[in-house]
């Protein structure tokens, strides 16, 4: 299968990049890994007449600590933070959850930026950073803003990143004592995620939230809250289906991934301790 | 466009497409056949080839891409006076393949995750050859292989 054709741009830098997406507007899209966006593009579902690459980005690829923040840029790959030192000391539940991504090729060209970007509610990244309570950092004609990764996903592959964006840095807060888990149920190694689950307590604060049970990431926030009113496991997993829409399809009907949604939230968060 | 990959050692130019990907270059512009295309979806790993020494998904990267990279395939495993790069001759003798339609992709997901943790477990070789299919196998016996070359 081969994409529909395009004009093939590479930038070498932020400025590059922003000047072309204002160029050529809604005609243009970004590349960084390639892993999500190609499969697309394959299958003619998405057609951009402009692909600007922004793989060769240098300058948006590390992993930092400031001020009790990581802080990681867009283009660092999968497989540099699942290895990374401080993000397995300071985030473990990102280091996990990334590890969970597809398979070791699909983790050496695949990109934080990317995984977010995309806004797929059925990949694992986004709800380990709702979990962690991120912050996307965006640059566009105007500067930079910053946006709460609860306000970042605004529906299905929808984001809030407007078409002359693109998001550069991602910040996560530092919790080297919390206690987290990542769950995620498929019926093959490499799958994605039938129904996942990020679970953080830390100093007596919950983050819990779900994988491809939602139009978006979504955040449980019955169970968190349940948590909050002092509730078990078992009571605090009792509420992990509240607010969410999953869909049915060939792997799971809207029941059972309810059903999923409770069980592994329940696992989670003994896992986490509580 | 124009684009140049250093593809086992040797310089290749070719005027393509932008849309050409990385497994079209390697197959029909460089005419090096030994990787395969299984499900042109990124799920099967038939396509797999390094880039600048890592196992990748040849069928998911577009050529323009990696213009002025490195890239390995099966054919510049061996040396040149035909002696087989350890994990082959380990294939070769572990029987890890019957009609070696995954072989070309398996073994390049396998050099590359041994280069990555030279002290796999049986159970870390299973999950790192998650994105390689055989329907063959049943995997037993590229477990073997795998392990032999990493306790070596
Ligand atoms: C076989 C396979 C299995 C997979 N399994 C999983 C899985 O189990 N779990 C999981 O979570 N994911 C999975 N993925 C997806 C993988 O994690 C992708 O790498 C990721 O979703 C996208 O990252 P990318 O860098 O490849 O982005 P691309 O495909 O390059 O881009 C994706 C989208 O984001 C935009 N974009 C990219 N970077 C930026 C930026 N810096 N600023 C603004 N917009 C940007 C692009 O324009 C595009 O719209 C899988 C992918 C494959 C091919
Ligand atoms: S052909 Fe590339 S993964 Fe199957
Ligand atoms: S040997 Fe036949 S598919 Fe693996």
């Amino acid at each position: 299968m081969i994409p529909a054709n395009f004009d093939y741009l590479r930038v070498d830098s932020v400025e590059g990049a922003l000047n072309a997406l204002q160029e050529h507007g809604d005609e243009a899209k970004l590349i960084a890994g390639g892993h999500s966006l190609l499969p697309l593009m394959k299958f003619r579902l998405s057609a951009p007449a402009y692909l600007v690459d922004i793989n060769r980005l240098d300058e948006l690829k590390y992993v930092k600590d400031e001020d009790g923040q990581l802080i990681i840029g867009a283009l660092t790959r999968h497989c540099d933070i699942e290895s990374n030192s401080l993000i397995k000391e300071n985030a473990g539940l990102l280091a996990s959850a990334t590890h969970h991504v597809g398979d070791p090729q699909v983790r050496h060209r695949g990109t934080i930026g990317g995984a977010i970007a995309h806004g797929d509610p059925a990949s694992d990244i986004p709800s380990a950073l709702l979990a962690l309570n991120a912050t996307v950092v965006v640059m566009g004609p105007n500067g930079t803003r910053e946006i709460s990764i609860d306000d970042f996903f605004v529906g299905f592959l929808e984001t809030d990143l407007k078409e002359d964006e693109m998001l550069t840095q991602i910040k996560v807060p530092s919790v080297p004592d919390a206690k987290w888990s990542f769950q995620k149920f498929n019926r093959r190694a490499q799958d994605w995620a039938i129904v996942g689950a990020s679970v953080l307590v830390n100093n007596g604060q919950s983050g819990v939230s779900l994988v491809n049970m939602h139009s978006t990431p979504f955040r449980a926030t019955a169970v968190e809250d349940a948590i909050a009113g002092g509730a078990d496991a078992q009571e605090a997993s009792e509420q992990a289906a509240i607010g969410t829409e999953p869909t049915s399809d060939i792997n799971a009907s809207v029941e059972y991934r309810k059903h999923l949604a409770r069980v592994l939230i329940k696992r989670g968060l003994k896992e986490a301790g509580l | 466009m124009e684009i140049t990959l250093n593809i086992n050692g040797v310089e290749q130019s070719h005027d393509v497409e932008p849309r050409t990907l990385l497994v079209q270059f390697i197959r029909e512009d460089a005419g090096l056949t030994g990787t395969n295309i299984g499900c042109d979806t990124s799920s099967c790993g038939a396509c797999t080839v390094h880039l600048n020494g890592e196992s990748i998904k040849s069928c998911t990267v577009l050529a323009a891409q990696v213009d002025g990279m490195q890239v390995t395939t099966i054919e510049g495993l061996a040396q040149t006076d035909g002696t087989l790069h350890p994990m082959q001759q380990a294939f070769h003798e572990c029987h890890a393949l019957q009609c070696g339609y995954c072989t070309p992709g398996m073994v390049m997901a396998c050099v590359s995750l041994v280069e990555e943790n030279q002290n796999l477990t049986e159970s870390e070789v299973r999950e790192g050859l998650e994105g390689n299919l055989c329907r063959c196998t049943g995997y037993h016996n590229i477990v073997k292989a795998v392990l032999e070359v990493s306790e070596a």
